[in-house]
């Protein structure tokens, strides 16, 4: 078994009637990095609130490499980074500035401060930007400097939550690619998420919570496969063909192609075969000379994970509290 | 433990000089600090001060101006509590208390930033009273321990609403709330007019409130004239408020 970075326990936690957390348990061994999917109000920011020494459980117990977060604060500080929902930056001072003066908290001298900052600008791509007030950055700028703030001190388990909620895709796919480099790195990571496609990209692990309790857990595969994994979709526009080609690609997969007569789509179950079953499908069809559109696969959403495990969808979820 | 305190104090001095650099590059802030004050003093002195039929040595602007100096006291510990709600919204309350540095830092960095704005708002209105009229009557030994009077009522006043911003937390009901308590408490006082001009049941208010009392203590070693029990009045009251709203501020910190 390997070590675990954090390590929590049945952690509760309530804010007067709303149980916010009700027994959460997690393990991330060293190295690795564990997302935390839940929709909005699941608990996710109660829960790093807990594991950053902001907010004291009402029962249960969390230790971040091996110190417990209640009673040895001060240390289990120093060794971790925490990037919040909101990027924590002053907008008045320069993104150097900004660096520097979390450097200066964590206790670094004067000149480190001043090469960290300069490194951190070259690796986030803020070097033009480095001196000029952070109120001049946009989403995506605002959103690195805030994870570079949170790296100042090299902190050996980072948390981050929602990392690029409110980003254009652009802009996430380049944070993604920043993230994966500091993990490359050795860091320890729980990062949350409302984004299965994000957690699936990122995370060695995956527990899903809703409302304050893990309802499901393991790597993305496993989540997927809980799911039914991927769908192979194509739409057959003469009707005549249409039962042959669901009878054609109905080898591909141990589940029955469903078909949409009135749209003539026809979806099939296909696991985790994604592009290999995408391949076969292609050769079968033009064998026959099938005319197909849009054959594609889609994997599966937050949303049909959610659907699946919990019979709602997150969107409902969010809209009924 | 002295390891601890000394970086208590590099901390706090930290936070100090971050709130004072955002403070001077955002061109409202020096506005509010330093306009609105001007302002009040000027309005007084021109327009409805020669309505008001005080009888002091120097004129009513020698009234005036300690008058002023403990409403500038009240009014801009505003700012405190405005400035640790914007914090905690966005999130940089967070990410400090997440980190390794002295926890009283915050919040004594913010009251060592607020209580330099606040020297230099007095010291602008002691020079713009100055060039209107206003002389210290009292020597210089007075005008200094006034200057420091009210810099410890401005800190007093800060820690009220440190606690009010770190409870409230909302940004818009800390400003709603700033105004319900000092209009009142700056107008229905000493600091413009004689408070035996008002009606009896307002008296009452106005004679035992504190800002009274610490605008009578400001008055008095200003101008001179009977001051042992406005000076122990007060310094009763700043120990009351600084330990009272001191003691919540920093455990509304704590829960923040
Ligand atoms: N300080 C607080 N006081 C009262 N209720 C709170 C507080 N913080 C969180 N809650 C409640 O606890 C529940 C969980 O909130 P939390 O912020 O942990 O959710 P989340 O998963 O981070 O959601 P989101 O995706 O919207 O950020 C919500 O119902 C929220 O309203
Ligand atoms: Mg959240």
């Amino acid at each position: 078994m390997t070590e675990s970075a954090i390590l929590v326990e049945q952690l509760h936690k309530s804010f007067g009637p709303v149980e916010a957390l009700r027994g959460i348990d997690l393990a991330v061994p060293r190295g690795t990095v564990l997302g935390v999917l839940g929709p909005n109000g699941a608990g996710k920011t109660t829960a790093v609130r807990i594991l950053t020494t902001l907010l004291r459980p009402d029962r249960g117990r969390a230790v971040i490499e091996g110190l417990d977060v209640v009673r040895r604060a001060a240390e289990v500080r120093k060794i971790i980074g925490l990037a919040g929902q909101s990027a924590a930056i002053q907008d008045e001072l320069t993104g150097r500035e900004n660096l520097e003066f979390v450097g200066r908290l964590y206790h670094l001298p004067r000149d480190r401060c001043r090469r960290r900052a300069a490194d951190l600008l070259a690796r986030f791509e803020l070097v033009d930007a480095g001196d000029r007030a952070a109120k001049t950055y946009s989403g995506g700028m605002a959103r690195r400097l805030d994870l570079a703030a949170s790296l100042v001190a090299e902190p050996a388990v980072l948390f981050l939550d929602e990392p690029t909620t409110g980003l254009d895709p652009r802009s996430r796919i380049g944070m993604w690619s920043l993230i994966r480099d500091l993990v490359a790195g050795g860091t320890t990571l729980l990062l949350t998420t409302q984004y299965l496609d994000e957690a699936d990209e990122l995370a060695d692990q995956i527990v899903v919570i809703d409302h304050g309790r893990v309802i499901a857990s393991g790597t993305s595969d496993q989540l997927k496969d809980q799911v039914g994994g991927d769908v192979l979709e194509f739409t057959v526009a003469d009707p005549a063909r249409r039962i042959r080609a669901a009878a054609l690609v109905s080898a591909l997969s141990d589940h029955d192609p469903q078909v949409d007569e009135a749209s003539g789509l026809i979806s099939l179950r296909i696991g985790r075969r994604g592009s290999d079953a995408l391949v076969e499908a292609v050769r079968i069809l033009d064998q026959e000379q099938i005319e197909v559109q849009g054959l594609a696969t889609h994997r599966p959403s937050l949303d049909d994970v959610f659907m699946s495990l919990t019979g709602h969808s997150a969107e409902d979820l969010a809209e009924a509290r | 433990m002295t390891e601890r305190l000394k970086w208590a104090v590099i901390d706090s001095w930290t936070m100090t000089r971050r709130n004072l650099t955002l403070w001077v590059r955002v061109p409202a802030y020096i506005m509010f600090t330093v306009i609105q004050p001007l302002m009040f003093m000027l309005l007084f002195r021109y327009v409805f001060g020669g309505a008001i039929p005080i009888k002091v040595k120097g004129g009513y602007v020698n009234y005036l101006v300690p008058g002023v100096i403990g409403q500038t006291c009240a009014f801009t510990s505003f700012n405190t509590a405005l400035a640790l709600a914007q914090e905690i919204k966005k999130g940089s309350i967070d990410r400090l208390r997440s980190m390794p540095m002295a926890r009283s830092a915050v919040l004594v960095g913010r009251l060592g930033a607020d209580l330099v704005r606040l020297t230099v708002t007095i010291g602008v209105l002691i020079g713009t009273g100055y060039l209107v009229g206003f002389r210290f009557e009292n020597g210089a030994g007075p005008a200094v321990l006034m200057i420091l009077l009210a810099l410890a009522i401005g800190l007093a006043l800060a820690c009220v609403s440190a606690f009010t911003g770190l409870a409230i937390k909302d940004e818009e009901s800390v400003q709603a709330f700033g105004l319900i308590w000092v209009f009142p408490f700056t107008f229905v006082s000493a600091a413009f007019v004689s408070i035996a001009s008002m009606p009896g049941w307002l008296q009452a208010f106005a004679n035992n409130q504190p800002l009274s009392i610490f605008i009578e203590a400001l008055r008095a070693l200003a101008l001179g004239g009977p001051l042992a029990q406005h000076l122990w009045q007060s310094a009763a009251w700043l120990v009351g408020i600084l330990v009272v709203f001191g003691s919540l501020a920093a455990r509304a910190y704590r829960r923040v």
